[in-house]
């Protein structure tokens, strides 16, 4: 098995020989990875590189990484605008997903400043997805805008394993669409979440979430780390369950794990709060619930517990099996083998983390 | 004809970039024939709208271009047009 970890310094490779896991080899060292995705239909490893001054690049490898090549990137249309006169260009991409086992070749990519694109040919080329990008909320500033960037980005893509043709997608800052034909027409899903930062917390569209996971072998059970706590649906999204836990610490966050068995499981990575982005008593942990989110168990056992000022982005947490890493801001890097009971910090000498995910091989 | 110059940053991308003379009577044009010469290079100093990405800079003889929305400075045959990144920090 591999370990992908895109740093703000290169790309790092991990590889699970017999007894540890090694750094295979670096690539793109010095460069930006700010999305990495490996496709479970082919084993295609995805990158994207937000160069400072080049723009966004996208790479693909499918030979694990011995070679790459590039692909033109996704524009928005000639007259496309983010607002009334001003033109929309490409900031970043923030996420790739694989369009399902009966569109070999489709793969969704979620941008800044808010277009979805769709490639039917393995991401030789991108379209961008017009209907979304003329829903009449993204238009209102009220209700599509930037959080902690300029302006609003596509970071989570969600393809029901039952049929490709049902999709959601998650906003920073707007909320959870969802498509039911392919993408042709979106509806919103944010009934029962909360944008605390607004003078109307019950918005229908202007929230907050920072990553949205489904559970394969439930779709139906979604879950979101969200600015404003973590919460779950049993229904595809017509309604959310605030399962934050109020007295305890996950609360606020960014990174989410779930397991695709049990759609009672999930893990998270708090931090202390908007306002104060570290971890909870500078001691890092992971919480874990195993009961749909009425109750989490902080996790800690080989985690910094005393002066630890890393916190871990949305991408930055991945699971496989019993398998879960992180990555976190301040370049450490951890696993555990055993659900998160016990981790192991497999390296203190990367530089910021922005993705982490597992691949075959 | 014009010479065009690059960054050697630019090098890393396209390993075979080298200075050399190229047809052109604007900024635009001159890109464009860099662009056949070296497919995909305009991407990574234009943005998708045609403009001069925001840390990019061309110099032309010295002097930095006026127009980057659409680069129409002329460009005479002795120019020499300097492809450069803006410096930037981390």
């Amino acid at each position: 098995m591999k370990l992908l970890i895109g740093t703000s310094k290169g790309l790092i490779a991990y590889h699970r020989s017999s007894d540890a896991w090694k750094i295979e080899k670096a690539h793109f060292v010095g460069m930006p990875v700010s999305m990495v995705f490996a496709d479970p239909r082919n084993n295609t490893w995805w990158v994207g590189l937000a160069h400072r001054h080049w723009g966004q690049k996208l790479h693909y490898s499918e030979d694990e990484g011995r070679s790459w090549k590039t692909v033109p990137m996704p524009k928005y249309p000639a007259g496309a605008e983010y607002r009334a006169g001003k033109p929309a260009v490409l900031k970043k991409v923030w996420c790739m997903q694989q369009a399902g086992p009966n569109r070999p070749g489709g793969l969704w990519l979620g941008t800044e400043p808010g277009g979805l694109f769709y490639s039917a040919d393995n991401g030789q080329q991108f379209e961008l997805v017009e209907s979304l990008w003329n829903h009449p909320s993204r238009l209102d500033e009220n209700q599509w805008f930037g959080a902690g960037r300029d302006f609003p980005f596509i970071h989570s893509i969600v393809v029901d394993p039952r049929d490709e043709d049902h999709v959601y997608i998650a906003v920073s800052c707007a909320g959870v669409f969802e498509t039911t034909d392919g993408g042709q027409s979106w509806a919103p899903r944010n009934n029962g979440l909360i944008a605390a930062y607004l003078p109307n917390p019950q918005v229908e569209v202007g929230h907050d979430p920072h990553l949205l996971l489904a559970c394969n072998a439930n779709p139906d059970v979604i879950w979101q780390q969200n600015h404003c706590g973590i919460f779950r649906t049993t229904n595809g999204g017509q309604s959310w369950d605030n399962v934050t836990d109020k007295d305890g610490l996950p609360d606020y966050g960014f990174a989410l794990a779930i397991d695709h068995e049990d759609p009672d499981k999930a893990w998270v990575i708090p931090a202390v709060s908007d306002e104060m982005r570290v971890a909870p008593g500078l001691a890092l942990c992971v919480c874990r619930t195993e009961d749909g989110g009425r109750s989490w168990q902080a996790l800690r056992n080989g985690l910094p517990q005393e002066h630890c000022f890393d916190i871990v982005f949305r991408h930055s947490l991945a699971k496989q099996d019993n398998i879960l890493a992180f990555g976190t801001t301040t370049g450490n890097l951890y696993l555990s083998e055993d659900y998160g009971d016990s981790w192991t910090c497999l390296s203190s000498h990367l530089a910021r983390v922005d993705a982490v995910t597992f691949a075959p091989g | 004809m014009p010479t065009v110059r690059f960054t050697t940053a630019l090098r890393r991308f396209f390993p075979s970039l080298k200075e050399q003379e190229v047809a052109g009577g604007t900024v635009a044009e001159v890109l464009e024939e860099v662009e056949s010469l070296y497919p995909g290079i305009k991407d990574y100093v234009l943005d998708e709208q045609g403009r001069l990405r925001q840390h990019v800079n061309i110099f032309l003889s010295g002097e930095l271009i006026e127009d980057k929305e659409t680069l129409q400075d002329r460009v005479r045959d002795k120019d020499e047009v300097y492809v450069f990144q803006a410096l930037s920090g981390g």
